[in-house]
């Protein structure tokens, strides 16, 4: 069927050399030739010149490119890894050499928002699914390219890097992106899952940050590991419900994107959303972690949205909600706690 | 009193085609018996596809001759052929005899069986177009309607015999006409109306003529075929035969085998992608995916028989929706899905047409006008994207793109079916979403949902079937608010509208008592018991609260609620 393509020797693309960028890059690059589209040209400089990037060694099937038009010539097959806040405007550009007989696959955990005029995320009542899209809705929005999918699940770039056992999920409506997928990134040390609900697996592992978040800030308290259990099962919940409300379903929260996500977030001090959390608990406000990182943490935008998605929808989410009052309301992580501890629900599961 | 409706500015169409020789459908019926033939082999190959096995083969002959034995005992019509009880214990015996055959021998009898079921069901199936009783028809349907109308209208004696009025004059055509005619001669147009009322069909069968459009070709129920005199006209109109009562594999793989070779072929089609009337006066939301899947894989195979992307004749969607102030079956409709969706919780009452309310009803039906608007969507290609006035596919930046590309995986034309199936449900998301965007919404369709979601705000305690039981004498809404709320909520009519997400029609336009008489004296106009009218002291008040709400339906989905 459509798998004897994948024999022939097209390159494939990946867009943004990002950390998790160069980590797809190359676990792509034993099958096929890579092109890494980079924006910045002291990034390429330094990988053909070091064959580094981001502390990750490039496979040398890797080429780092600056032109959009050429990826999109060349490669049939794009994994588009961007931050999510400039991922529109990226598909706005690529979506110009783009046809219906492209194939995307994206591995950024994030929302878009488009706000109404006049309004910031911050100044914005609440927000429903006119304004929240998802990274595939955003490619759908903005390019002729139907056959969408997307990775995710427990995947650190640092551990990948060093060759670790993994696993991912690629989630699309087509089988056909999901046998690609994994014949491209499927090794001796990576497992790949496929699951048709793209739209649960994308919010599954946007939502998670959230919950990582909360996971530093109790270890930052220096709590140990039942409250560890206790926060990561009843975050699972929170965020089946928030999931359920923004049109996923709840199988893809119990899967690789969903649960195995979870765990490994909230237990990996790798996780730049775990260190937002962290530092929060030891007394830093929100603006010195800002001020003092480069690298972006989804989570704190995607409690904001959560929060605010929450209340149009009437979904109860008591972490997000009181963790929104320690990101910008003052509240102390110690209130926080205090606060969710009283919190009177005590029904263990009721969505299945 | 009538609001006057814009200048109506529809004009008579020539037809695009001269002669009915050159006509898709023509050219269809003149080679009938080849055409059945491929039919025949095309649905066969389909159907061995999805039942590979000598055994799994057997089974679905088996349950088909039972289900047709079955059909025949129970529910035998008029039109079903004399020969049948024949054919099929022929084919019970021959089914019998294969016991003890070898496999070999099985299989290639059963294949034998296979293709001579299908055969006989694409006989039955296909239509019969005659291009003599096509015009015949056609001349008959327009005199009398226009006798019809014209007698209603101006009350004089000999009226009857007049021309001042034409059905133009009642069935406003908007939209992308012009684009629609051109693009019937550019490639092949399968239109998708919603589905109200049964007068539907013949609307749209006026519809396709007054635009000069060569006729269409259209899945008739078979019911219809019963009664001597539509079977003439549907045979004339280029109707195929679907017959709801065959659930089988074979028929229903011989079904979409017709309808995807007729495309494939030029025939320019109509079907009603809901299935069926819409019960709840809801603009459908679910569609029938088999059919719609038939326009994607009937333009799949044109590119797959032709390697120039250019040569190849496209297929066009486009979807139409009609809006009436009136459906006539609107109370048993509305009956039928509230019985289904409330179970034990609702009661239908049954006490329907004294002769009183039927003279009644004729007599409004003869001197009061309603009119119709039926409204012309964009053309679509398969995968639902625009097309321009010249057929070609359009992204949303108006970049032109190919059809062809979204078959393909590197460089190649891949038939995949699961693909496909998401592709089919992505067109139907897609027409939906163009129906409400061009559904027009009529001065009857807003009184109705602000007076039921007024009645409903006024009681948030009970459940719409508590609701719906209330004693019509209890409801009333005082006018100032009701005018108000009418205000409110067709202000954000107009700003949907401003949006792109819905239309109006122009009488929706200006000072709101006369919108609100307008809708009054529309909505349900010739329903024996008025879904909504003023009492003496110039309140709101209802006759019939089930159709109030079925007329109500056809604004939801806009979220107009939250105005009230």
């Amino acid at each position: 069927m459509t798998l004897k393509s994948l024999s022939d020797d097209k390159p494939v693309g990946v867009i943004g050399a990002g950390n998790f960028g160069s980590a797809v890059a190359n676990l792509l690059a034993p099958q096929r030739k890579v092109l890494l589209y980079a924006r910045d040209e002291s990034v390429i400089e330094r990988i053909s010149n070091s064959g580094e990037n981001r502390g990750h060694r490039m496979h040398p099937n890797i080429e780092p490119v600056s032109d959009m038009a050429h990826v999109a010539q060349s490669c049939d097959i794009i994994f588009p890894i961007v931050p999510s806040a400039h991922f529109r405007s990226m598909m706005k550009h690529l979506s110009n050499y783009l046809h219906p007989y492209h194939l995307l696959i994206h591995g950024t955990k994030g929302f878009d928002i488009q706000l109404p005029a006049g309004q910031t995320l911050t100044s914005v009542k609440t927000l429903d699914r006119n304004h929240v899209k998802t990274m595939s809705e955003v490619i759908r929005e903005e390019s002729v390219v139907v056959r969408v999918g997307c990775l995710a699940g427990p995947n650190l770039s640092k551990e990948l890097a060093a060759g670790q056992p993994a696993a991912t999920v690629i989630a699309s409506p087509f089988n056909e992106v999901i046998q690609i997928g994994k014949r491209l990134l499927r090794n001796d040390r990576f497992q790949v899952y496929g699951n048709n609900d793209l739209v649960g697996v994308e919010l599954a592992g946007v939502l998670k940050n959230v919950i990582a978040i909360a996971a530093g800030a109790l270890s930052g308290m220096g709590y140990g590991e039942n409250a560890k259990g206790l926060l990561i099962s009843r975050g699972m919940v929170e965020m089946v419900y928030l999931g359920r409300a923004l049109g996923g379903n709840t199988k893809a929260f119990l899967g690789v994107a969903g649960v195995g996500d979870l765990v490994t977030t909230c237990n990996s001090s790798l996780s730049r959303n775990f260190n937002v959390g962290y530092r929060l608990a030891k007394g830093e406000t929100l603006r010195d972690i800002l001020s003092s990182t480069d690298e972006i943490a989804e989570g704190i935008n995607t409690v904001q949205i959560a929060k605010k998605c929450a209340e149009h929808y009437n979904v109860r989410a008591p972490i997000t909600t009181t963790l929104y009052k320690v990101l910008f309301e003052d509240l102390t992580v110690k209130q926080a706690l205090d606060y969710l501890m009283r919190y009177p629900l005590h029904v263990d599961i009721d969505f299945l | 009193m009538e609001v006057a409706e814009k200048k109506n500015k529809n004009k008579k169409y020539k037809p695009i085609l001269d002669g009915i020789p050159d006509w898709p459908v023509y050219q269809l019926s003149k080679n009938r018996k080849e055409f059945i033939e491929e039919v025949s082999q095309e649905a066969f190959r389909q159907a061995k596809q999805l039942r590979p096995t000598t055994k799994q083969l057997l089974d679905e002959l088996e349950a088909t001759v039972y289900r047709e034995q079955q059909r025949m005992k129970r529910n035998r019509w008029r039109v079903d052929p004399a020969d049948e009880p024949q054919f099929w214990s022929g084919i019970k015996d021959e089914l019998v005899s294969l016991t003890d055959k070898t496999s070999e021998e099985a299989q290639s009898r059963a294949d034998n069986i296979l293709y001579r079921i299908i055969h006989r069901y694409a006989g039955e199936i296909a239509g019969n177009f005659k291009p003599s009783s096509f015009r015949f028809t056609r001349e008959v349907v327009k005199f009398w309607f226009v006798r019809l109308l014209n007698g209603a209208r101006v009350k004089k004696f000999g009226a009857i015999f007049r021309n001042q009025y034409t059905l133009r004059d009642k069935i406003h055509i908007v939209g992308k006409v012009k684009q629609l005619r051109k693009l019937a001669l550019k490639g092949t147009v399968v239109m998708v109306p919603t589905h109200f009322s049964n007068l539907d069909s013949v609307l749209i069968g006026w519809v396709i003529h007054s635009l000069g459009l060569p006729a269409f070709i259209y899945g008739a129920g078979l019911n219809l075929f019963n009664i001597k005199i539509f079977a003439y006209f549907m045979n004339s109109l280029g109707a195929y035969k679907v017959d709801r009562r065959k659930k089988n594999l074979p028929y229903l793989e011989t079904l979409k085998a017709y309808s995807t070779l007729a495309i494939e072929k030029g025939a320019h089609s109509l079907f009603f992608p809901g299935g069926t009337r819409s019960r709840s006066g809801m603009i459908e939301k679910q569609l029938k995916l088999g059919l719609l899947g038939s326009t994607i894989e009937a333009q799949r195979n044109l590119y797959v028989r032709n390697p120039n992307s250019e040569d190849v004749r496209k297929i066009f969607i486009v979807p139409v929706t009609l809006n009436y102030h009136f459906v006539l079956e609107a109370p048993d409709l509305i009956d039928e899905y509230l019985s289904v969706k409330g179970q034990d919780r609702y009661l239908p009452e049954h006490d329907k047409y004294g002769s009183f309310q039927l003279i009644r009803f004729l007599f409004k039906f003869f001197t009061k006008g309603s009119n119709i608007s039926v409204s012309i969507g964009k053309a679509l290609d398969v995968m639902g994207n625009y097309v321009d006035d010249e057929g070609y596919s359009l992204d949303s930046n108006g970049r032109k793109i190919n059809t062809r590309d979204y078959f393909v995986t590197n460089k190649e034309l891949v038939v995949d079916k699961q693909r496909e199936d998401q592709y089919t449900r992505m067109l139907s998301a897609k027409i939906v979403s163009e129906y409400h965007r061009i559904n027009r919404v009529f001065a009857s369709h807003l009184v109705a949902f602000v007076a039921f979601e007024m009645w409903q705000r006024k009681h948030p305690k009970l459940d719409l079937f508590e609701l719906l039981r209330l004693p019509e004498e209890d409801l009333s809404l005082p006018y100032e608010e009701f005018k108000a709320a009418c205000k409110t909520v067709r202000k954000q009519i107009y700003q949907l509208k401003e949006e792109g997400k819905v239309n109006h029609a122009t009488h929706l336009k200006g000072k709101i008592d006369l919108v609100i008489r307008h809708g009054l004296e529309n909505v349900g106009i010739f329903h024996l018991k008025r879904p909504l009218l003023f009492n003496k002291e110039g309140d709101i008040i209802t006759k019939d609260l089930n159709t109030l709400y079925y007329y109500h339906n056809r604004l939801s989905g806009y979220d107009l609620e939250k105005f009230i």
